[in-house]
């Protein structure tokens, strides 16, 4: 049984996206402690990457200040180290296919096993290529997080019916940032999914308030939250911490 | 030499997010059909041939010969093209093929702007929406070549994020691509990206080396003993040597942009400096650091500027069928300026890097052996550029 379900297991679960080293590893480490005391059920660690196609302005600027902050995928491993002397809630990674191939594969997803890493969201990683990883994930009991998007149609039932972990659908077109409205039929998609699975599935790109989160988590079994989150890291720094802190607070209270 | 699922050897594959799946499944279910379409690919040779002004000459360099005093050389004129590059083979056929498949808007990236100008000018022939992303450090490069596309009708966006270059281009229009996908087709410029592109750009250039086959064989009765091509993503180079790598006596030279050099990080000489990564949907090689972030390359030659090389490329080089040597700025410039006072024809810049290679070269070889040079593009576009380097300010 994978750990990531226990995310799951308090309602619907709420799941913060954080950039590491934006705008260093001290302020990440405060700030998902800050995630967790306020309700957040999973914790989704970016690992900054140079060129992050599927990210939108918001995001590919914390890429940035984080790279220019000298930050390291091995930096990002003491920093998970350090967070699991107190968290315990699931933590997965965000990053990009070559950050973990170029590290060593095998290095790279035993180290996640080591330090308490429960798995890996690579958004260009699609299902016809995840052979590349998942050998070597389920060697080491690191979930290999499938992604489902608003095109996917005819494709949904085959990548639900080997997800693991959790399922991240995609709400609408295009890379991630805050939308003012999701148009996408969810709740058919959903429909496919839970005809496939009983993995859990959450919903992430383009959810910035509470309201859209409420709306999300209704039709699904959680939210993910970058965009907005990044944002009060680039209006607030060093003091994001406990912005982010209530800003969690409103959203869990709103999917609850 | 592809597999199913887009493999040459190991490199290639479709490494891309899973909004584009569809799209890039629908792109090669299409492609599979039409390529064996007499239809299609009777409309497509008029269009070479009528449009593009094909066949391109092959032209004996008598004066460049005699002066280096070896190997015979051989220009293959992809500059003489309509719109004065390689570029134009690739994007008439994706073009047509976007059409085919219902599609009324084109977007591409452009380094040096010839991508970008060959897309808008397909556009405007088919009468289909164009949009271009193009670095906006390239914008400023190749303005010339800004001008031209918003005259054909494009608009053209320039992308200030991370080297503002080719690579960024590449993001930005892969981004596009994700959030529009039902009428757009993404007109990608050169033998990258996620399958099928390496095949289908590859294919659409293949003509070149077929011609020049045809040209050599009725000018010197036999095939030459190099081709040189210069290397960015490949798409030149690929076409050039695609028809002579089951000739194995043809060596294939890719002449990569080594910048400043080899031994500095102000270089984009993939294959010689770079290691196997993932990155814009393929496996191959890529400038990056020790944690695979993706290095910001330098060249003089914008259309050369990128961090990485065709899956097909890498293949090769893996298998020993083709050799990548690296040219620098200096060298490429007075190749530029050679070529120019010697047989009276100024090179892009990009192309100059194979005139360079092929410099040092054919004074190595017997009077009795044959160089062919593809000349990918025209100079034109890069004589203020070129001026600046010599430190000389000229006004567009």
């Amino acid at each position: 049984m994978s750990n990531i379900r226990k995310a799951f297991e308090n309602g619907k679960a709420f799941i913060p996206f954080i950039t590491c080293g934006d705008p260093d590893l001290e302020t990440t480490a405060k700030v998902v402690r800050e995630a967790v005391k306020n309700g957040a059920d999973l914790i989704e660690l970016g690992i900054p990457f140079s060129d992050p196609t599927a990210e939108g302005p918001v995001i590919q600027g914390a890429n940035i200040r984080a790279l220019a902050g000298g930050v390291t995928t091995d930096k990002v491993f003491e920093l998970v180290k350090d967070l699991r002397k107190d968290v315990t809630i699931p933590m997965v990674f965000m990053t990009y296919a070559n950050v973990v191939f170029s590290y060593g594969a095998e290095k790279f997803i035993g180290t996640c096993q080591k330090i308490g890493i429960d798995g890996l969201i690579l958004p260009d990683l699609p299902f016809e290529e995840k052979e590349e990883f998942q050998p070597i994930c389920d060697k080491y009991g690191v979930d290999l997080i499938s992604l489902i998007a608003p095109t996917s149609e005819k494709r949904i039932s085959m990548i639900a019916k080997e997800a693991q972990g959790f399922i991240y659908l995609v709400s609408s077109l295009g890379v991630t940032g805050t939308r003012s409205e999701i148009k996408t039929d969810l709740e058919s998609i959903v429909k496919v999914i839970r005809e496939n699975t009983d993995v859990p599935c959450a919903i992430g790109f383009g959810i910035s308030n509470p309201e859209q989160a409420a709306k999300m988590a209704a039709v699904s079994d959680g939210a993910i939250v970058g965009s907005a989150i990044i944002k009060i890291l680039e209006k607030y720094g060093k003091e994001s911490p406990k912005y982010v802190g209530e800003f969690v607070k409103s959203m869990k209270d709103a999917i609850r | 030499m592809t597999n199913p699922n887009g493999r040459f050897g190991i490199h290639g594959g479709q490494y891309i997010p899973e909004t584009l799946m569809n799209a890039v499944q629908e792109l090669e279910q299409a492609y599979n059909h039409y390529k064996n379409d007499p239809e299609f690919n009777k409309e497509l040779e008029e269009l070479f041939n009528e449009y593009a002004g094909r066949p391109s000459r092959l032209y004996f360099a008598e004066k460049m010969t005699e002066d280096l005093g070896g190997a015979k050389i051989y220009l293959k004129r992809e500059d003489l093209n309509h719109t004065g590059a390689h570029k134009i083979n690739n994007v008439l056929g994706q073009a047509l093929l976007a059409k085919k498949m219902g599609k009324t808007r084109l977007i591409a990236e452009t380094g040096a702007g010839q991508h970008g100008v060959a897309t808008a000018t397909a556009a405007a022939l088919m009468g289909m929406e164009c949009v271009v992303f193009m670095g906006e450090e390239d914008t400023k490069r190749q303005a010339l070549n800004v001008y031209r596309m918003r005259l054909l009708g494009a608009e053209v966006i320039p992308v200030k994020t991370g080297t503002a270059t080719l690579k960024d281009a590449v993001s930005e229009a892969m981004r596009e691509w994700t959030s529009r996908i039902d009428d757009t087709h993404y007109c990608l410029g050169s033998v990258m990206g996620p399958h099928p592109f390496p095949t289908i750009v590859r294919d659409f250039q293949a003509v070149i080396s077929k011609e020049i086959k045809e040209q050599i064989l009725a000018k010197e009765g036999r095939l030459p003993d190099a081709v040189i091509a210069c290397v960015g993503g490949g798409s030149n180079a690929i076409g050039a040597f695609y028809n002579f790598i089951e000739d194995k006596d043809v060596q294939l030279i890719g002449c990569e942009a080594a910048g400043r050099g080899i031994d500095t990080y102000e270089t984009a000489a993939t294959v010689n400096t770079g290691r196997v990564g993932i990155f814009h949907g393929m496996k191959s090689y890529f400038c990056q650091d020790e944690y695979g972030q993706i290095a910001p390359v330098y060249s003089i030659s914008a259309g050369l500027d990128y961090p990485g090389v065709g899956p097909e490329h890498a293949y090769l080089y893996d298998i020993g069928r083709a050799q990548y040597v690296p040219v620098t700025d200096d060298e490429a410039v007075n190749a530029f300026e050679y070529l120019a006072k010697t047989e009276g024809i100024i090179p892009a810049i990009e192309s100059a890097h194979a005139v360079a290679y092929a410099m040092k070269l054919a004074p190595t070889m017997d009077k009795d052996k044959i160089i062919v040079i593809n000349i990918s593009g025209r100079g034109d576009k890069d004589c203020a550029a070129i001026a600046r380097y010599r430190g000389e300010d000229i006004h567009e």
